[in-house]
């Protein structure tokens, strides 16, 4: 992958405005309605009204011409759309081209935003599971019935250990790790102590994958909103920076994949952090899609904050936990906080408010650096985003 | 290619159908493929033609996927790396699933499933 920034993009667009809506076990709202009120949240935490959002990114699991109910429903005019569907990343991924269209003048002020009923609705995830092995077929795969996504990063799993010797107990670190930083967030789905114990204890999904070694099913809406960096100043909230971003996609099949010890990260994150002009180094708290366990140590290796092989080792004795030496999920993550489908956005959601020291329990002092990682489907596509505070411009 | 008279998938199945079990494989940069594509995605050669597969592969990686009793039990599945270079997904079957390793040698085969036929796997010496 090449790219070339324009050095002048680093800075030059801020988050305004960020929320969540409806998220854990939600019963009574749609998509849309849990989308919507994110959505309201997030444009009046910007301190702007829905008649000024002029340029509109989303994407759904389930319906594909989701952007245009979306506009219909919030009732705006966007002069800007944007409805890459690249799974739990997309939200991440809106990012360049937002800022892209921010920067052209195309638009004034980008909402980015998402809702999943999954958990509650009468059609959830299992359905939707099944829904799609006809809608989206992948018939060199489906035919040996993988549990998808599980088993897919279950065989990811299975050769990290092979090759690097990882083991069932490192993999769990990440897991309680998650729980511990839930227990500081009182929005947290699941808060109940968790040990190592109990996650290798736990029934095996797809070896060597348990139940806590998957992310929840909850409901959830996030959104966020875009503008110019100029206009975030005098808006009411302390901005936080865009000064990287980078997406990268190389395979959508887990059979597909030529190292499944190695994602595409390695180049969303080297992009992002080639525009940022920083380096793993200077990030202070990292929030990494964990839809499952070996997640979070695939993305610390190829985001550079480990050497390939040594996320194992880098997670183990608490490293990511609270006192750790990388805050890594703060929000507890899609394995303890929540995982309404697709997780990115809630990931920059909690970059976003630890920039801005709203995180109460589970605040990182001082924290100006931030990296929110959006992975979609079975480690297919991974998007990276660097933020910072008005000191890091 | 020769005889496309119908998509590369539908020719696959065709072919499996009748008990071959063929990959492609590019006249430019002779490189092997698998799923079947209408290019090679190695060197984007429009010349790709079907040979028949050595059947040969190594356990890559692999999951047992636990399922009830009632249901039917674990089941194994595993990603292949067959001796051409290509990689599948599929079931090594004919011993355990707990059993199944990486790097274990492992022999294709036809079977079915549901009434249509696909490219199975098991150890030498417990070939079906």
């Amino acid at each position: 992958m090449t790219q070339n920034i324009d050095p002048s993009l680093r800075g030059s667009v801020a988050i305004a405005g960020a929320a969540t809506f409806g998220c854990g076990k939600v019963p009574g709202y749609t998509d849309m309605e849990l989308l919507a009120g994110a959505a309201k949240r997030a444009v009046a935490d910007a301190g702007l009204t829905m008649q000024d959002i002029d340029g509109l990114c989303t994407a759904s699991v389930t319906a594909t011409m989701w952007p245009m109910a979306v506009v219909e429903h919030l009732g705006i005019r966007p002069g800007f759309i944007d409805g890459t569907m690249l799974g739990g990343s997309s939200f991440i991924a809106h990012l360049m081209p937002a800022m892209l269209a921010l920067q052209s003048g195309q638009c004034n002020a980008v909402l980015v935003c998402y809702g999943s009923a999954q958990r509650s609705s009468t059609f959830n995830r299992r359905e939707i599971v099944a829904s799609r092995r006809m809608l989206d077929p992948q018939p060199y795969e489906h035919p040996y019935d993988p549990i998808l996504p599980p088993s897919a990063y279950a065989l990811s799993a299975a050769r990290h250990m092979h090759e690097y010797g990882t083991t069932r107990e490192q993999l769990a670190e990440v897991a309680v790790a998650a729980r511990q930083w839930a227990q500081r967030h009182p929005g947290a789905y699941d808060r109940a102590p968790l040990s190592l114990q109990d996650v290798l204890d736990a029934r095996m999904v797809s070896d060597p994958l348990t139940v806590r070694d998957c992310c929840l099913v909850t409901d959830g809406g996030g959104a966020y909103v875009l503008v110019r960096a100029e206009r975030a100043k005098d808006l009411p909230r302390p901005p936080v920076y865009v000064l990287g971003n980078g997406t990268a996609c190389w395979n959508r099949q887990i059979s597909s994949m030529e190292d499944l010890t190695v994602t595409a990260t390695v180049d969303s994150g080297r992009a992002a952090f080639a525009m940022a002009g920083l380096t793993p180094q200077d990030i202070q708290v990292a929030q990494l899609y964990d839809a499952f366990t070996i997640n979070t140590l695939l993305f610390l290796e190829d985001l550079g904050f480990c050497k390939k092989g040594e996320g194992g080792a880098f997670v183990e004795n608490g490293g990511i936990a609270p006192g750790g030496h990388l805050p890594v999920n703060t929000n507890g993550g899609g394995l303890s906080w929540g995982h309404p489908g697709m997780y990115g956005i809630f990931a920059l959601i909690e970059a976003v408010q630890q920039l801005r020291g709203e995180c109460g329990d589970r605040q990182i002092a001082g924290v100006q650096t931030a990296l929110a990682h959006g992975n979609g489907g079975t480690l297919s596509s991974q998007s990276t985003a660097i933020l910072g505070t008005a000191e890091t411009l | 290619m020769s005889d496309n008279e119908t998509g590369v998938q539908r020719a696959w199945q065709a072919r499996l159908d009748q008990g071959e079990f063929m990959l492609q494989q590019c006249g430019a940069c002779d490189r092997h493929v698998f799923y079947p594509r209408e290019l090679c995605p190695h060197c984007g050669a429009d010349a790709l033609s079907w040979v028949p597969a050595s059947g040969q592969g190594t356990v890559y990686s692999v999951t047992t996927v636990r399922r009830k009793d009632e249901a039917g039990g674990d089941y194994n599945v595993s990603l292949v790396d067959l001796d051409e270079g290509v990689r599948m997904m599929s079931r090594v079957e004919g011993v355990a699933p707990e059993a199944v390793h990486i790097g274990m040698r492992v022999t294709a085969h036809v079977g079915m499933k549901d009434g249509q036929a696909l490219v199975l796997f098991t150890t030498p010496g417990e070939q079906q």
